[in-house]
């Protein structure tokens, strides 16, 4: 998610493994750039992960939460 | 609701107790006493200063007010949690509602295009997720919780905020508790009045919600 609305930064699919490594390392840089990695379980619950979980069907990075 | 890990964003605040929820229970009797403390003083002095020289009724009537004007301005720091905030471009709150849509249900989003707050529920209560905070009616529905919690991100298009921070309550519903900052609790009506008039209905399903979903502990 970011100021555009949010982007698709990556997308792979079983047994096409150079897009699975771009995905992977793409998941790696947005991590290291200090986002959080989210992977929605049905209504109302969410998971975080820290490593591409390649059977989600969709995984979201977001940036942090703080009080204001 | 489902909390797996401790939301990260927990480390930055690690001095918080987790906000279980006997301990939100606590925090909102405990702002109730608060509050009497600051309010009893001056209608106690109103009502002796009446009882020993009735002419001084004009200083008892400022004392009132202030016995009245406090509540009410902890009640507005509240609604301030849910008040929108200025639009980005229409591109990017186009695309960052569509992406909001996905997460939430039909009913969630009739009633976010409706007021602007997404409706969720969680073990804590019901939730009201705004760009800039969010609002819990706990069980039964007889007290809300205004918390303060953002994404500190300029630019941000309206549905990615909160799309952000739902998707942190969805996370670790207590984490995000206690990581937002306490701006308000109390009595729904008393927020209520103080809420920008379009995000009352929200309100009012969320205190319909948590009065269907469970009965007050």
């Amino acid at each position: 998610m970011d100021t555009t609305g949010h982007s698709t930064l990556a997308e792979w699919t079983d047994g096409d493994t150079e897009a699975t490594e771009r995905a992977v390392a793409e998941f790696r840089r947005e991590l290291d750039a200090g986002y959080y990695a989210t992977v929605t379980e049905g209504e109302g619950q969410a998971r975080q992960v820290t490593e591409l979980p390649l059977d989600a069907d969709l995984v979201i990075l977001r940036r942090p939460i703080a009080g204001g | 609701m489902a909390a797996s890990a401790p939301l990260p964003e927990t480390a930055a605040v690690h001095w918080r107790p987790r906000l279980t929820a006997d301990r939100l229970r606590s925090r909102g009797r405990t702002w109730t006493l608060t509050t009497a403390a600051h309010t009893v003083p001056f209608v106690g002095t109103a009502g002796l200063l009446a009882a020993l020289e009735p002419l001084s009724f004009p200083v008892g009537l400022a004392l009132l007010a202030h016995a009245w004007a406090i509540p009410e301005l902890y009640a507005r720091r509240g609604a301030n949690v849910v008040r929108p905030k200025p639009r980005a471009e229409e591109e990017p709150e186009r695309v960052a509602l569509g992406l909001l849509g996905d997460l939430v249900g039909h009913d969630a989003r009739e009633l976010h295009a409706q007021t602007g707050l997404v409706p969720e529920r969680g073990a804590l209560g019901v939730w009201l997720v705004g760009e800039a905070g969010a609002v819990l009616v706990a069980p039964g529905g007889r007290r809300v919780y205004c918390w303060c919690v953002q994404v500190p991100e300029p630019g941000l298009p309206s549905g990615d905020r909160i799309a952000h921070l739902l998707l942190a309550l969805r996370t670790d519903e207590e984490g995000f508790a206690t990581v937002a900052n306490l701006a308000f609790s109390g009595a729904p009506w008393r927020l209520r009045r103080r809420m920008p008039p379009r995000a009352r209905p929200a309100l009012d399903a969320g205190v319909r919600l948590s009065r269907v979903s469970s009965p007050e502990s």
